[in-house]
This record gives structure tokens, sequence and C-alpha cells, in this order.
């Protein structure tokens, strides 16, 4: 790495590959500089280091040199085997030169004047032959014990420094941590540029490994402690990711496995890439909702991730059988992993690393942790709060959806936010437990769910061998019923709407019947009416008619009498009418 | 003149067979060989033979005899293996160091 004459603002860095280390350091070791390591024995100095150097030969194409004092190279191999580093193979394609450097005090008389030529004649004979650009000394301190004159070796280490520096090499030079100094020898005297220090510190009986920048000349560095742990792949150091919040928020919905749920978040389930939390007493449902959650991403072809802290992957796949969800075939397709762990096993960064390890590895579309509660067992809730933030903001940047379930106090204090992470979940799903009637029964409503709309109704929550169903409950009244409590009430309502149903349609027919009578009576009545007009009618035109004929017959009779002398009275009473 | 070393019943006649390790013509390289050379015709005559073997012309050499500190004198034999580090300048100590006992003591 020739850089010294790169842009000013930053240091040239040398990366190191490992997660999390260089999020920390902004970029990775000092490059061209000399970077101190110390830590008490245990602590993960030559691993970290070996890392370094495999890492940077990898991945970055930087040959680098392993000079140890302590363990031979056979021994280091074999060591860091087990994080698969293969030493040997690097070893044959000359990336990597491991240099065992023995010292016996015993065997080593002081006669007069010397110096550490032939540490530097050897160091750079290794570094000649690879094209070294790093280099690994583990750890420089065993000189002090085999090398009595310290007269003489601490200006030999100063010039070695120097020498490295002169030379561009990203070194990396381990120590033991020291009572007074940071190490025993004060070798953070000589290396000034960047200083690390490891630690492993049991807590509750769970040990914890922890990495703190103490010094970074030039950078701004975290100065907390960040844990971190030795894995199968080598060292993860949390932040696996920084703490930003920049990612992309999806539009695109993920169902959740359950219609009605998904019915009472809009119709579509949750957002791609949102974390589900959902919290509850025990015997609520919360697992069987996860393994609904996993079930329905694998139907849809997508991977999924388990993660249960309560159940081993058998008990698991059994249980979730029993109410209609079988997840084996999954399991078999290698769709679905469940990775079963007991929450005592690690510290909860370990745990939360793995999980970061394992999403990594696997590559999901969900992820399911069953439950998150059990992680923070008698810890603290402040070492979790940063360190679940980080989680899920590196699902959420995976775009990754998750659903974690968390185990509540009790039934009480549904606002109560056992764990603190309540702000960091873009959908709350509460399950409880309704005792009513001598019977308990589950319900469900979402709390909350960001950029959504969702009912604020309560649904009832059913688990049977068919599978989960979510039920309307019964609001009536004055209260909410579940259960059988709602069935009856159902039921009860069904009757009584019969019977009322029944009622109206015979007052139907009674007022239909009425009303035929009704129409019957006008009906004979009208034919009375008309029948009397026609009487009046008939009497009217025979009256009309007696009459003209009679006046007629009067006069006929006065003319055949021949004048108008009438004999009756009639006849003068018609005359004189006339 | 008997020499007596700690493997003396190995051999009746022991050889030292010695290694001086120098880089570069420096002072203390100089003057550990003048020592050496000096130290052995007064207290081993006929009995050594030394090789000095300059780091500066074959570095590889170093990592053999786990060489760190110049000047370094190696007895390779009598075994075993015993390193004495400086020029040499305190032939008591050297003496001590390659298990010789002085003539004149």
């Amino acid at each position: 790495m020739t850089k010294l004459n790169d842009s000013l603002p930053t240091l040239p860095k040398a990366p190191t590959g490992i997660k999390g280390l260089d999020e920390i350091t902004g970029g990775g070791f000092p490059a061209g500089r000399p970077t101190l390591i110390c830590g008490p024995a245990g602590s993960g100095k030559t691993m970290l280091s070996v890392e370094f150097l495999v890492r940077g030969a990898t991945q970055f194409g930087e040959p680098g040199v392993f000079m140890m004092f302590e363990e031979n190279e056979a021994e280091l191999s074999a060591n860091v085997r087990s994080l698969g580093f293969d030493l040997e193979k690097l070893t044959a394609q000359k990336m990597i030169l491991l240099d065992y450097v023995h010292i016996e005090r015993s065997e080593i008389e002081e006669t007069g004047e010397y110096d550490l030529e032939g540490l530097f004649i050897r160091l750079g004979h290794a570094i000649d032959a690879i094209g070294a650009k790093r280099v690994v000394l583990d750890t420089v301190e065993a000189l002090f014990a085999g090398l009595p004159n310290h007269a003489v070796l601490r200006p030999e280490l100063r010039r070695l420094f120097r020498w490295l520096k002169d030379r561009e090499i990203t070194a990396v030079i381990t120590g033991e941590k020291g009572d007074a100094n940071i190490t025993r020898h004060g070798l953070e005297e000589y290396v000034a540029d960047c200083v690390i220090i490891l630690d492993q510190r049991v807590d509750e009986q769970i040990s914890t490994r922890r990495l703190r920048v103490v010094k970074y000349r030039g950078t701004a560095h975290g100065t907390n402690e960040y844990p971190f742990l030795i894995g199968e792949r080598g060292l993860s150091v949390l932040p696996v990711t920084s703490l930003q919040l920049d990612h992309h928020a999806s539009l695109e919905r993920v169902p959740t496995g359950i219609a009605r749920l998904d019915e009472m978040l809009g119709g579509e389930g949750v957002f791609r890439g949102s974390s589900v939390l959902v919290s509850g007493s025990a015997g609520t449902g919360k697992s069987s909702m996860g393994a609904k959650f996993v079930d329905a991403a694998c139907r849809r072809g997508q991977r999924a991730l388990l993660f249960v802290y309560e159940e081993s992957s058998a008990q698991i796949v059994r249980n979730m059988r029993s109410v209609g969800i079988d997840l084996e075939p999954w399991l078999k397709t290698g769709l679905l992993q469940i990775l079963a762990s007991r929450p005592t096993l690690h510290g909860l960064e370990q745990h939360l690393l793995m999980i970061h390890d394992a999403v990594h590895a696997f590559g999901p579309s969900v992820v399911a942790v069953d439950p998150i509660s059990n992680l923070t067992l008698d810890r603290r809730q402040l070492e979790l709060i940063p360190t679940l933030m980080r989680l899920i903001d590196f699902l959420k940047q995976q775009q990754i959806t998750t659903l974690f379930t968390s185990l509540d106090s009790g039934n009480g204090g549904t606002m109560e936010d056992t764990l603190g992470v309540s702000s960091l979940m873009d959908t709350w799903l509460l399950l409880r437990n309704v005792e009513f009637n001598g019977e308990r029964n589950r319900t469900i409503y979402v709390l909350k769910s960001r950029g959504m709309a969702h009912t604020n109704q309560i649904r009832e929550f059913v688990m049977s061998n068919e599978g989960i169903e979510l039920v309307d409950v019964y609001v009536g009244a004055d209260r909410v019923l579940t259960g059988t409590a709602r069935v009856t009430q159902e039921s009860r309502e069904r009757a009584a709407l019969e019977v009322r149903h029944r009622d109206h349609q015979r007052r139907l027919v009674q007022l239909a019947g009425k009303r035929k009578a009704i129409e019957a009576q006008i009906a004979a009545l009208q034919e009375e009416a008309e029948s009397s007009t026609a009487d009046v009618n008939f009497m009217i035109a025979q009256e009309t008619l007696q009459d003209k004929t009679s006046q007629h017959n009067t006069k006929t009779m006065a003319q055949l009498r021949g004048g108008t002398i009438g004999f009756n009275g009639q006849a003068k009473q018609e005359t004189s009418t006339t | 003149m008997t020499t007596q070393t700690t493997s003396a019943t190995a051999t009746t006649s022991p050889t030292y067979e010695l290694r001086l390790y120098v880089a570069g013509q420096t002072t203390k390289s100089i003057a550990a060989i003048a020592n050496l050379k000096r130290i052995c015709e007064t207290h081993l005559a006929g009995q050594y033979r030394i090789d000095v073997i300059d780091l500066r012309l074959t570095p590889q050499l170093a990592a053999g005899d786990q060489i760190l500190a110049i000047p370094t004198l190696v007895r390779r034999l009598p075994e075993p293996i015993k390193k004495i580090i400086g020029d040499l300048s305190n032939e008591s100590r050297v003496l001590v160091g390659l298990d010789v006992h002085p003539l004149s003591s």
C-alpha cells in the first residue's frame, strides 16, 4: 500500500476484511503503519491477526508474513483451521509466510554488546521472499522474556517499528495486557498509530469477547466497546453494520400466512423488509404465528430462516403439525432452516452474531426469531437495545422481512414495552388471553403498523388442527365475547333472529289477510252502490214514462171529448198548468 | 590439558563446532570475530572449528539457528546447542556459555 501521498483528510487504510472491524475503524488498520493489538491471554489476539493476514492474502491480494514467537507453524495452522483458514495452502501459494522465532533464555548467554539485526534480516528476508505488504508479530513481548537486557531491546523495538514504517508495511503487533500500562512492557509507547484492546469478560456466567479501539491517529473511530465473536468463519465484530438509517423502503407486501391477518393490515400483509413484533404472554400462539409466517414464505418458494430458543428443531416440526403447519417438506427441500439453541449457550451478542452469520450464509427472504425475549434472560436491557437495533438494521438493509416473538410478563399491561424494542418494530401485533366464562381464548389485535391502514378491531385467534384462523369476536352492547361464549351468543342471536323473522312473516300474512277482507268488503259495497244506482235510474225512467203516458192519455181523451171541459180534477189540473 | 564438557561421556575427544553469525562488517561483528579467535586459541587450541556466517549475504540462514541478536555465537557441538550473544568481549562469560573451563583457573 503506497498511499502516502493520498488525499489528506483520510489516512490510507488497509482493510482487515473482518466483519464489523472495518466499520468501526473506518476502513481498516492504518496502511503502512503498525497497529498494536493487546489483551489478556485467550482474548483472540492471534486469531485476529491471522485473519488480518489471511483476508489480506485472499481478498485484497496482499501477501503477509506471520512471525510468531510463541507457537510454531504447525500449531498455528492447526489452531486456525477451525476458522476455516488453510495456512498450508496459502503458504504453498506464497501468499503467506510463517516464521517461528524461538527464543530460549536458558540457551542464551549475553557477552557484551549486541543488537537485533538478526531479527531484522530475518524479517526482511521473509518480506522480500513473498513481497509481503502485511506483517504480524505475535507476540513481540516474548523478546522481553528471551532477552534479558531491556536496555538493548527497547531501542531496537523502536527501530523495528520505524523500519517497518519505512518499508510501508502494514504491521500488526500483539501484546499482553499489563496492569498499569496497556501492555505489560509498554509497547504502546512505540506503536502510536492505532491501538486496539481485546477483552474477554464473564458476566452472569456468560463470557463475551469485546473489542475497543483505544487510539487511532488521524481517524474518527468508535470508542465504545464492541462485542465480537470468533465463529466458524472467522471473527465478527458488532456492529456488523453501521448504525445508519438509510435502508430502502419497499412498497412490496409480504403476506403473513394468515389471510385474515393480512386483511387486518390493509389487506396485503406487511411491507417487505419490515420487522414484525408478535408479543403476548405464554400460550397465546406466538410460536405458531412464527411458524405460519415461515411456512407461508416457503409456500411462495422463498427461503426462510427460523431461530428457536425454546424447542428443538424436531420438536417444532412435530408441534406445528398439530396446528396444521407442516414444516418438514420445506426442511427437506432446503427452503427452510431451523436453528435451535439454548439462549444461555452464548451471550446475547454471540446470538445476534450467529443470527447475522446464518443470515449471511443462507440468504433468506424471511427470518423469524422465537422468542427474542429469551435472549435477554437475566441480562440488562440496556445492552440489548443497541445490538438488537443493529441486527434489525442489518436485516432491513438486506430487505429481509422479520418476525420476532416476544414473551410478555403477563396478561395485563398491553402498552408495557417489555423489551424496549417496540419502537424498532414496524408492526406490532399483540396476542392476548381472554379469560371469561370458564375458558381461555386468544385474541389478536394490531397495536401499530407503520405506513399502512390497519384495523383497530380485535379478532379472535383460533388454532385447530386445520390451522390458524382469525374470527371476528362478538362485540355486543357492552362486552366482547370470545370462544364458546361467542359461539353461544352467536347461536342465541341466530335463534332470536329466526323467531323474529318468523313473527314478521306471520304478521305479514295476517296483514295480507286483513287487507284482502277489506278489499272484498269494498267490492261488495261498490256492487251494492252500483245496483242501487241502477234501481234509481230505472225508477226515474219508469216515472217519466208513466208521466208521458198519462199526458198523452189526457190529450187523447180531451180530443175525443171535444172540449176542454174536464171531468176530473186531473184534467183540470192539467189545463191550469199548461 | 583436558577440557570437560557437560556431555563429556559421549566423546572422549570432543570437538567444538562453532558458528558465528554476523551482519556485515560492523564494529561489533569485527570485535566478535577477533574475540572469538583469541578465546579459542587460548582455551581450545586444536579442538575447534569456526564458521563465520554473514547474514547480510545469506539471510536465509538466520531461521535455521533461530538468530535474532547479532552477533550470535552458536555452539553446535558438543550438544546441547548453546547460544552466546554479544561481541564476546566478556571472556569469562563466553567460557561459561561454551561450558569451557578456563586454562588459567
